[in-house]
């Protein structure tokens, strides 16, 4: 309708003079000290994003990706989280090194978040629209009755049906659905450069995931906004990523633009992953799986932490930890964009 | 909201019929009812075979309990031990009591619900530790002992209050009292605040408004707060009926001229219509008071309005 005419031009790219990625982590390190040692759930993660441009975060439970996300929020829970290495820079400004009342004006604002479970993540006994609203009336200091013209203008933007009758309901009061839509209302109200996914859609039943992955990608691309999306789910990642990077332990194992992952993973990991998707061409067979369990964060596996489980594995992965090294074509031609953390990687990109 | 407000209300008519013929049937079927009528002596029969038949206890059980209800709804308690309407007695006590109460339930509020955030908020540090174990010596004082230690220090010893409170009971005298007899529930009122934000801190929606960029005081105050005050909300309100007839031991020691005190004189001199008439209105005090919670309680959680 009117709202999407208004905005039909590709807006130009927000924030004045800096010309480096929107989000560059550089060697993260994330640690929690627990009562039977520290846990290292994030161990030298680089990655960046553009305006414009869609990040998927790949991994299984526990390989620090949603950690990752949270750091650069700054929502960890310090302690027992720690963070004793690494920079966060946002549109080149390193943002462990900002004041905590700084880094609250850029949260929401600049960086928003859409979490896993809608239920557990709105406030069960405030209205949608008070929440919503709220965005405005802390960061801009709307009034209240702006500001809820202002929520019932989000909800009616993500397709919530019948908003104004609705602004005043609570959060039990909505389908699973749409409580996930009112999470990408509030991380959009303030039109932020840069949205994190945290598994928007895991908790969503599957004609409903599509819906909702729409809905983001249609908004990222009106807005121009950076987006990351971590997930487990590599039938999401396909259609709406533009680059991936596989995590495994607290570590990126494989980066790449997000088809040739699909083609050729270079990290026996990633292969597994790929693998273990049922596919309708084997119908009958046998389904892969990854053997094992992913590592114990507080005992990670000397060299490769893929190790115990990996089928290719060696003395030399179990002594020495494998660099984030470009991947290259066998005539030794570049492949942008492509890393691999595998001393293999070769046997596995080529055959 | 409206059909759950009527709901609650017929709700509390059965458990007010109940209440009543219980306290009914423990006084006259139980007890004597004319037995502290003649002094201290035994009654000889005659007089008392005169006073059942004044009284009316020579007639069925039911018609007493009907009479007994018609007497309640018509306000008409009986006379006391001195000869006063028992309803006097009442006008002047409760008012006495509802002070005292207020001043308590103030305190459990100020200190309680601030003491439980600060420990909640931080828990695990010393801040919190020292509460704790303070709150722990509360809980395990028995009042009389504070009461009279409180009594003994700052009225006797150093002077700061009148040990005694006058009988017009005004608020600043009161003070001191009102602590004594907060003291107990302010102290589980801490606890309680404490778990309840000490939970709710981890909720996902607190992380939700922090990652919105909302200030520390906005996230604790909005957010938290209102969450974790639901269960407080439940005991504070319980606690109202509870301080109101419970506040014998305390109004015993600083010589307040409340309820606790009119009772005590009742069960004293065994004054069966002061003691009935008194325990029927803090039945319905006690009933109101749940009501208030309830109401409270559907206003603090949006899930409870709708259900």
């Amino acid at each position: 309708m009117s709202i999407i005419d208004k905005t039909a031009a590709v807006p130009a790219p927000r924030g004045g003079d800096h010309t480096g990625p929107l989000l560059e982590v550089r060697d993260l390190h994330v640690e929690f000290h627990t009562r039977d040692g520290v846990a290292k759930a994030v161990n030298g993660v680089n990655y960046s994003v553009n305006a414009g441009e869609t990040l998927a975060v790949l991994g299984e439970s526990g390989s620090g990706k949603s950690v990752t996300a949270q750091a650069i929020m700054g929502i960890l829970d310090m302690p027992p989280g720690k963070i004793p290495q690494g920079e966060i820079l946002f549109r080149g400004e390193d943002m462990l090194k900002m004041s905590e009342e700084e880094r609250r004006k850029i949260r929401g604002r600049k960086i928003a978040m859409i979490f896993q479970d809608a239920l557990s993540s709105l406030n069960p006994v405030l209205t949608v629209g008070y929440q919503l609203g709220e965005m405005f009336r802390v960061h801009h200091g709307m009034s209240k009755k702006d500001a809820k013209v202002k929520a019932i203008e989000l909800m009616d933007k993500v397709k919530i049906p019948a908003a104004k009758a609705r602004v005043s309901d609570y959060p039990h009061q909505f389908s699973g659905g749409m409580r996930q839509r009112i999470m990408i209302a509030m991380a959009l109200a303030l039109e932020p450069d840069l949205i994190i996914a945290d598994e928007p859609t895991t908790a969503l039943d599957v004609t409903v995931q599509a819906q909702v992955m729409d809905l983001l990608a249609e908004l990222q691309q009106e807005y121009n906004m950076g987006l990351i999306l971590i997930t487990h789910d590599l039938g999401v990642v396909a259609d709406v990523a533009d680059k991936i990077a596989v995590m495994y332990a607290g570590r990126i194992v494989e980066q790449a633009p997000v088809h040739e992952l699909y083609k050729r993973p270079a990290h026996p990991y990633t292969r597994g992953l790929l693998d273990s998707i049922p596919r309708l061409d084997q119908k009958g067979q046998e389904l892969y799986a990854i053997k094992g369990l992913p590592p114990n964060l507080l005992k990670v596996p000397t060299g490769c932490a893929f190790n115990p489980r990996c089928p290719k594995a060696d003395d030399l992965c179990r002594t020495e930890i494998p660099a984030l090294v470009p991947v290259t074509e066998q005539n030794g031609a570049d492949l942008p964009g492509r890393k691999s953390a595998c001393h293999f990687w070769k046997e596995t990109i080529h055959g | 909201m409206g059909r759950y407000v009527i709901r609650r209300l017929l709700q509390m008519i059965p458990v007010f019929f109940g209440a009543t013929l219980l306290i009914f049937l423990m006084v006259n079927v139980m007890g004597d009812p004319i037995a502290g009528l003649c002094g201290d002596r035994q009654c000889d029969p005659a007089t008392a075979a005169q006073l059942e038949k004044e009284f009316g206890l020579d007639k069925p059980l039911w018609q007493q309990y009907l009479t007994y209800m018609g007497n309640v709804f018509t306000g008409d308690f009986g006379t006391a031990f001195n000869g006063q309407p028992v309803t006097e007695l009442m006008a002047s006590a409760f008012p006495v009591t509802i002070r005292l109460t207020i001043v308590a339930i103030f305190f459990e509020i100020l200190i309680g619900i601030s003491l439980g955030v600060v420990t909640g908020l931080k828990r695990g540090r010393p801040v919190d530790t020292t509460v704790l174990l303070l709150t722990l010596v509360v809980l395990s004082v028995p009042t009389f002992v504070t009461g009279l230690l409180i009594q003994l220090l700052l009225g006797v010893k150093w002077g700061w209050i009148k040990p005694a409170v006058s009988p017009e009971a005004p608020f600043s005298e009161l003070i001191v009292p009102g602590l004594v007899l907060a003291s107990v529930s302010l102290a589980y009122v801490t606890r309680l605040t404490r778990t309840s934000i000490a939970e709710n801190k981890r909720a996902d929606y607190v992380r939700t408004a922090v990652a919105k960029g909302l200030p520390r005081r906005r996230v604790i105050s909005r957010h938290l707060l209102r969450n974790s005050l639901i269960p407080v909300v439940t005991f504070i309100g319980a606690d109202i009926g509870a301080l109101m007839g419970g506040a014998i031991v305390t109004e015993r020691i600083f010589n307040i001229h409340g309820v606790g005190y009119q009772l005590y004189q009742g069960i004293v001199r065994q004054n069966t219509q002061t003691v009935v008439g008194f325990v029927t209105i803090l039945v319905l005090i006690f009933l109101l008071a749940n009501l208030l919670v309830d109401l409270l309680y559907a206003v603090l959680d949006p899930r409870i309005r709708y259900a």
